[in-house]
């Protein structure tokens, strides 16, 4: 078995990958926003419930490679409940992981450790942060524009 | 051919080494087929097409140096040449020499180097102009590559400004839906700058662009049509020598993206109606940043020129300036001059080597990777009718391009993942990004093997 398939496609990401979890649509979302990869055309759209300053509910979609999609998948399941001040703090930590600012075994990123292996692979890090970018712009506002990884990683 | 310039003086004073086929040893570990054993039986030999008797493919692999290495533990087996291909020692020593020996600017100075840079430039020049087939109306001006060559066409008939830009409101600019961005995206501006009109000549669903269609869309409007030799993403190859006689005709300026084709066999540009062909070195195993514009001289001379300044004027006052005559006029500034003589070292090399000999080899890599990727459960080949083609792009079902990928490269397998600067026509056949696999002299059977069991791999494991 290729190291990419022991550290980057680990069996949990690629769980998520066949089963996203909080994939669609919500009924009333009051914040959404869509990220997009423009050298491979892949779209995410984030849509969020917020209840005050807590991430009530959740769902994405679109469609990506198997590390986006399981990274917004598993990112819904981290921030679904908690407030946006920890949905902020988690996204910086995983983006630190992801570009090498911070030690994996440091970061309190639970379930979202697996994501790790991406490090050692530059080029697919935008495809870990799509997700995670469509999330920030969402919180950040609500005009459901486009973001892209390009703008959004220089 | 009505001008075929010879290669004498290709390379200045101090003649290069010529090209040898036979030259140098081929590295172990060579064709090592580490995934045939995943696959029922040869895919190649099941296509019947596992033999190139005629290209010496282990002879010229020893020209390309790059080729001899192990990524990942595994040999590379590089299949991005429509993105980049390498170069040969040829080329390389050419880049050497030029700046070992020669390197100095030209048009300018009295002294020797600069006589020398002068002329090995200008000696570039005429064999690019013998390879592509230009004749005696034709010039031929260095670029940075296809996309500086299609941009000087697009922005040169508008840029002179409103009222005597060649392209006016109400005009009709024709594209092809084959196009990669850079022949498809300068026409949108050129579009807008003018208020012409900006027509898409449709491909089918299988990515077919057709004649008919053409004469459907062509009025006397029609001012410019521009069309690929080969689309990048598909390999579709479009009838273009028909097209651009039905757009002349019609009477349009007609242009021709050449970056797929230019280092295979393709009509002379004698033999084509026209005006405008692009194309870049660093697919015909010449430098990154090298290309060249050729065209008619009458055509060319509608162009405004961008690059205003040094080598483009014939004379300057405070106040204004006369334009030099063509080819100085669209070169504005030092050119990569050290680059052009590469590009003709590269042009050297594939007709020592052989466009037709080259041609069949690829079309039956091709064709042995169509066979074998369609013959995985899931895969979806794209224009899979294009035989000419020299690269095979494909879906799968259910796996992104992007993790194909990263596992081929795992094996030391290089293919390009994403949209290849051709989204439009994704969109237009209703697919998201693919998974290109392109092919270069030097690729073996043995690495399209390794390619369609890494791909049957890759697939498992995801689905």
């Amino acid at each position: 078995m290729s190291s990419a398939e022991n550290d980057l496609y680990q069996e949990v990401v690629l769980e998520h990958k066949r089963a996203p979890r909080n994939f669609g649509h919500l009924a009333a979302p009051t914040h959404r926003a869509q990220g997009t990869n423009p050298s491979c055309g892949d779209r995410v759209a984030v849509e969020l419930q917020l209840d005050g300053e807590r991430v009530a509910d959740i769902r994405f979609t679109g469609q990506g490679c198997a590390i986006c999609m399981a990274s917004t998948s598993m990112m819904t399941e981290a921030v679904k409940g908690r407030d946006l001040a920890a949905a902020q703090a988690l996204q910086q930590h995983f983006r630190a992981v992801l570009t090498g600012e911070e030690d994996p075994e440091d970061a309190p990123l639970g379930k979202l450790v697996s994501l790790a292996g991406v490090r050692q692979y530059p080029s697919r890090i935008k495809c870990a942060l799509l997700g995670w970018h469509a999330l920030m712009h969402a919180i950040a506002d609500n005009d459901g524009e486009s973001v892209s990884t390009e703008e959004a990683q220089s | 051919m009505a001008e075929v310039l010879g290669s004498a003086g290709a390379a200045g004073p101090h003649p290069r080494p010529p090209f040898e086929p036979g030259a140098g040893t081929l590295p172990e570990g060579e064709g090592v087929n580490t995934g045939a054993a995943l696959l029922p039986r040869s895919f190649g030999e099941r296509a019947g097409v596992r033999g190139s008797h005629d290209l010496p493919v282990t002879d010229l692999r020893a020209q390309f140096p790059i080729l001899a290495q192990s990524i990942h533990g595994h040999p590379l087996a590089y299949l991005d040449n429509a993105a980049t291909t390498q170069t040969p020692l040829a080329v390389q020593q050419a880049l050497l020499h030029f700046e070992q020996h020669d390197r100095a600017n030209i048009h300018r100075g009295v002294h020797s180097l600069s006589q020398r840079a002068t002329d090995a430039f200008e000696a570039a020049r005429a064999e690019l102009k013998g390879f592509v087939g230009a004749g005696r109306a034709h010039e031929l001006v260095f670029t940075s590559g296809t996309t500086e060559a299609l941009n000087i066409v697009a922005q040169g008939l508008w840029a002179a400004g409103p009222g005597k830009a060649w392209l006016r409101a109400g005009d009709r600019i024709i594209v092809s839906g084959l196009e990669h961005h850079a022949n498809l995206v300068p026409w949108q501006q050129a579009a807008r700058m003018t208020g012409a009109e900006l027509v898409i000549l449709q491909p089918d669903a299988r990515g077919r662009v057709h004649a008919q269609d053409l004469q459907a869309l062509l009025t006397p409007a029609t001012r410019v049509f521009a069309i690929t030799a080969g689309a990048n993403a598909t390999g579709e190859r479009p009838a273009y020598e028909q097209m651009l006689r039905m757009a002349r005709a019609a009477g349009a300026l007609t242009v021709l993206d050449a970056a797929q084709a230019v280092g295979h066999d393709m009509p002379p540009l004698t033999a084509l109606d026209c005006d405008f062909m692009a194309f870049s070195g660093h697919k015909m195993y010449g430098p990154m940043g090298t290309g060249a514009l050729v065209g008619l001289r009458e055509s060319l001379q509608l162009l405004y020129p961008l690059r205003l300044g040094g080598d483009m004027v014939d004379w300057v006052s405070y106040e204004a300036a006369g334009y030099a005559q063509l080819p100085a006029r669209l070169e504005g500034g030092t050119p990569n001059v050290t680059g052009a003589v590469g590009l003709a070292a590269a042009a050297q090399f594939i007709d020592a080597v052989g466009r037709q000999a080259i041609d069949r080899h690829l079309h039956a890599l091709r064709a042995q990777a169509v066979a074998g990727l369609s013959a995985i459960d899931g895969i979806t080949v794209l224009a899979p009718h294009a035989t000419q083609a020299t690269l095979v792009s494909f879906v799968a079902r259910d796996v992104h391009p992007h993790d194909i990928g990263t596992l081929l490269d795992e094996r030391g397998i290089a293919v390009r993942t994403g949209h290849h600067c051709a989204q439009p026509l994704h969109d237009h056949l209703g697919l998201g990004p693919t998974t290109r696999a392109s092919f270069a002299l030097y690729n073996t059977a043995a690495e399209v093997d390794r390619l369609v069991a890494a791909v049957a791999h890759a697939i498992k494991v995801f689905q």
